[in-house]
């Protein structure tokens, strides 16, 4: 793996939101396409409206979020005086970064250690979210320290092990099966003694629909709780960007289960654009912090909402 | 999976055909909200544009309209439809003629390609082979221990050599499949960000590296509109043969499924429907279909309860409840037979109007208390089973301890019991009619 400089953060470097918004492949193209078709036309045409409608439904902003967008668009468009689809483009984003309104997108690392508590569903990228962000954590001056608190999935010790190998930083484990909660406690209290800051704590994957499992997220919490009544200082759940409508029904979920800080929005590609972060901050108010595009180690960065919808809808081929 | 969006257009559909004549503005009214179902079930916009058009062709033409009861013939055209999105045949797993059969699993990361191979696995030995499960995975952190461990769990051999390159241990695995005495090879390999041409340039090298009979794309439930450009991407680097879902025990509303049949043609296989090796189902469009309208899932229920329920006990206890003769040893069985044949949203999920039931499902029991209830009965005597009318405060104290639950736990489940057999006792008279099958119904034990 390159070493990253280490200097500036991820998307300082060229090429982080870019490789986002790249024409990279056949999706991305047809999307770049759609955008063209909609906003490159000279003027605002009968099925202009339709067509941005569809445009915005494919980046997964779901139906609310894109038939509110358009509504406003059309209403204000006499007002403002937009004439062509590119001046509606200036104006939408405009919209649609209202709906991002500005919440605290830094992280909360008062503590001591700061506990950060990573859950989500299975597959959507905790593990990898977790090394990455010890390692943007260890670059800002930090000490993390990682606990192993999946316990369920076969290898999943030995993966954050590895990662933390590359990221340079500690991991605290138990034995396969071992109840979360101690692995915590332990993992804090290890923290405490080693001088570590921040402890990441990973936990296993679990569909939202899982009560039991939620109820186990719990225990996790409370157990924390024991140490520092404070914590978790940040209780992120990591979303799958390829993920649909879905990702708001979870958010809904383990936000109803054991309160969200934030999101981490993981695997964000040229074509999985997970527009349904904006209707999950407008009607359930969890802001996204944090978004990984790539695999590297450095592939993570903190969220920034007008980055986002500049790459979001983006023309150009680079 | 599909439950919400069974529910949604079960709603349409009530509006429509709860009247006589529909006017082409009524049709339109229940188009756009079918269009608008499909949509928030992520199907891809595209594929639920193009599906409305046809849809409303077939519509508003005189089959719908001049019909005595349009709004029932517009839900048939739905239906049909639906199949025909879906896919009308099931498409098994075959094994090639010259052993060994070789399937390759592809897909993105996290999509749940490991676990599924493992799944699979476990499917292949039960139809009479001998799996092995290979991975090619040198990318991820300790993919290589996971297939490990998962096949050491499953008793099966696995091939994992590190530091090899992904084409050699593809092409090496045949030889390994001979030397253990393997005739099924289940190849896993690394996941794909997508983007990475480089990574599908790999998937295409081991494929022409093995003689591969199956190319499964592995596609969580839970995917959004990318499910095209995902699956797209795939099928122009490697010829696909089929899919496997996963991840549709979530509540999601199973657009991708759709979605992935219409644009790219290929058959999904199986459905993943848990965390355990165990819960890998075989796909049936035209079921599927049924239970996305809320017609129900009647065939997959009866076979699985067939496959699940030994039918000589159950002929034995109808017989005692007919008598109302039924201990607590019986209802044990129950549990058992019940938990055996999965989670009860799964079930209920399986029947006709499920849409509108589904708030049964919060009624039922779940595992941990269907595990609760069968560790009181567990801490009973075998005489206190028989005659429950024995159990005194001292014994249910005792019991409550032995089973690590509370007094009111203990309570609840002999008043249900007992409320149950009264129940029970009457319909005995009744001519025993409500009996068959699985006479007890969890959810009283609750309330």
């Amino acid at each position: 793996m390159n070493a990253p400089p280490e200097d500036q953060p991820a998307s300082a470097r060229p090429g982080f939101w870019r490789r986002f918004s790249q024409n990279l492949e056949a999706g991305r193209r047809a999307y770049v396409a759609d955008l063209k078709e909609v906003f490159g036309r000279p003027a605002i045409d009968p099925t202009f409206w339709d067509d941005l409608e569809a445009t915005l439904l494919a980046a997964d902003t779901g139906v609310a979020v894109a038939t509110r967008a358009v509504e406003r668009l059309r209403q204000e468009a006499a007002g403002a005086h937009l004439r062509t689809p590119a001046d509606a483009l200036a104006h939408l984003k405009g919209i649609l970064g209202a709906e991002m309104a500005p919440r605290p997108r830094s992280l909360n690392l008062d503590g001591r250690p700061a506990v950060v508590l990573v859950v989500g569903v299975n597959g959507s990228g905790k593990t990898t979210t977790i090394g990455k962000l010890a390692f943007w954590l260890r670059r800002q001056g930090r000490r993390p320290l990682l606990a192993a608190a999946d316990t369920y999935r076969a290898a999943a010790i030995d993966q954050l092990r590895a990662l933390a190998q590359r990221a340079q930083v500690e991991v605290v484990a138990h034995q396969p099966g071992a109840d979360p909660g101690a692995v915590a406690f332990d993992a804090v209290q290890a923290a405490l003694a080693r001088g570590a800051d921040v402890v990441l704590v990973d936990t296993a994957g679990r569909l939202h629909t899982r009560a039991d499992l939620m109820e186990e997220l719990r225990k996790v919490r409370r157990v924390l709780q024991r140490l520092d009544p404070n914590a978790p200082q940040e209780v992120l759940a990591v979303l799958d960007a390829h993920v649909g409508q879905n990702s708001a029904r979870q958010v809904k979920v383990f936000a109803e289960a054991i309160g969200l800080t934030g999101l981490a929005v993981a695997k964000l590609d040229g074509t999985a654009r997970a527009g349904v972060v904006l209707g999950i901050e407008e009607e359930l108010g969890v802001p996204t912090k944090l978004v990984g595009i790539g695999e590297g180690l450095e592939d993570l960065d903190a969220f920034d909402p007008s980055e986002y919808l500049d790459a979001l809808l983006r023309m150009e081929a680079t | 999976m599909f439950d919400s969006l069974s529910e949604r257009l079960d709603a349409v559909f009530r509006k429509l055909t709860g009247r006589g004549k529909l006017s082409e503005a009524d049709v339109e009214t229940g188009l756009r909200e079918v269009r608008l179902a499909l949509l928030e079930a992520d199907v891809n916009y595209k594929v639920a544009r193009d599906f409305i058009a046809r849809i409303r062709e077939r519509a508003v033409g005189a089959e719908v309209m001049e019909s005595l009861t349009p709004g029932q013939q517009l839900v048939k055209i739905v239906h049909d439809e639906l199949v025909v999105l879906l896919g009308t045949e099931r498409a098994p797993l075959t094994y090639a003629p010259a052993p060994p059969t070789v399937v390759v699993l592809a897909g993105l990361q996290g999509s749940g390609k490991t676990t599924t191979a493992a799944k699979l696995a476990l499917h292949v030995r039960r139809e009479g082979h001998r799996p092995l499960l290979v991975s090619t995975d040198v990318r991820r952190p300790a993919a290589m221990e996971q297939i490990e461990v998962l096949a050491r769990s499953l008793s099966l051999p696995s091939f994992a050599p590190r530091g090899t390159l992904p084409v050699e241990i593809a092409r090496r695995s045949p030889e390994e499949a001979r030397r253990v005495n393997a005739d099924v090879i289940l190849l896993d390999t690394a996941g794909r960000l997508q983007v990475e041409t480089e990574l599908l340039q790999e998937l295409r090298s081991i494929v022409d590296a093995v003689p591969a009979r199956h190319l499964i794309l592995v596609l969580d439930a839970m995917t959004g509109q990318q499910a095209v450009a995902v699956t797209t991407a795939f099928q122009e680097t490697v010829p696909l043969t089929g899919a496997v879902l996963s991840k549709t025990d979530g509540d999601a509303r199973g657009g991708a499924a759709l979605s992935l049949r219409a644009v790219t043609q290929i058959p999904i296989q199986f459905v993943g429907t848990g965390e355990k090796l165990t819960d890998l189902e075989v796909f049936y469009p035209d079921r599927i279909a049924s239970r996305i309208l809320g017609m129900g899932d009647v065939m997959s229920l009866i076979e699985k309860a067939q496959e699940h329920v030994d039918v000589e006990q159950a002929q034995d206890m109808e017989k005692r409840l007919r008598q109302g003769r039924l201990t607590l040893t019986d209802f044990m069985d129950q549990l058992r037979q019940i938990k055996k044949m999965g989670p009860l949203e799964g079930l209920i999920g399986m029947l006709p109007g499920a849409g509108r039931i589904k708030d049964l499902a919060g009624a039922m029991p779940s595992d941990g208390q269907l595990r609760q209830m069968e560790a009181i009965i567990l801490s009973m005597t075998p005489l206190e089973r028989e005659r429950p009318e024995l159990i005194d405060g001292s014994r249910r104290r005792r019991i409550a301890r032995g089973a690590g639950t509370d007094l009111a736990s203990v309570n609840r489940l002999l008043k249900g019991f007992n409320q149950m057999q009264q129940m029970m006792k009457q319909m005995g008279k009744g001519r025993g009619k409500g009996t068959r099958g699985l006479p007890i119904d969890p959810a009283q034990l609750l309330r």
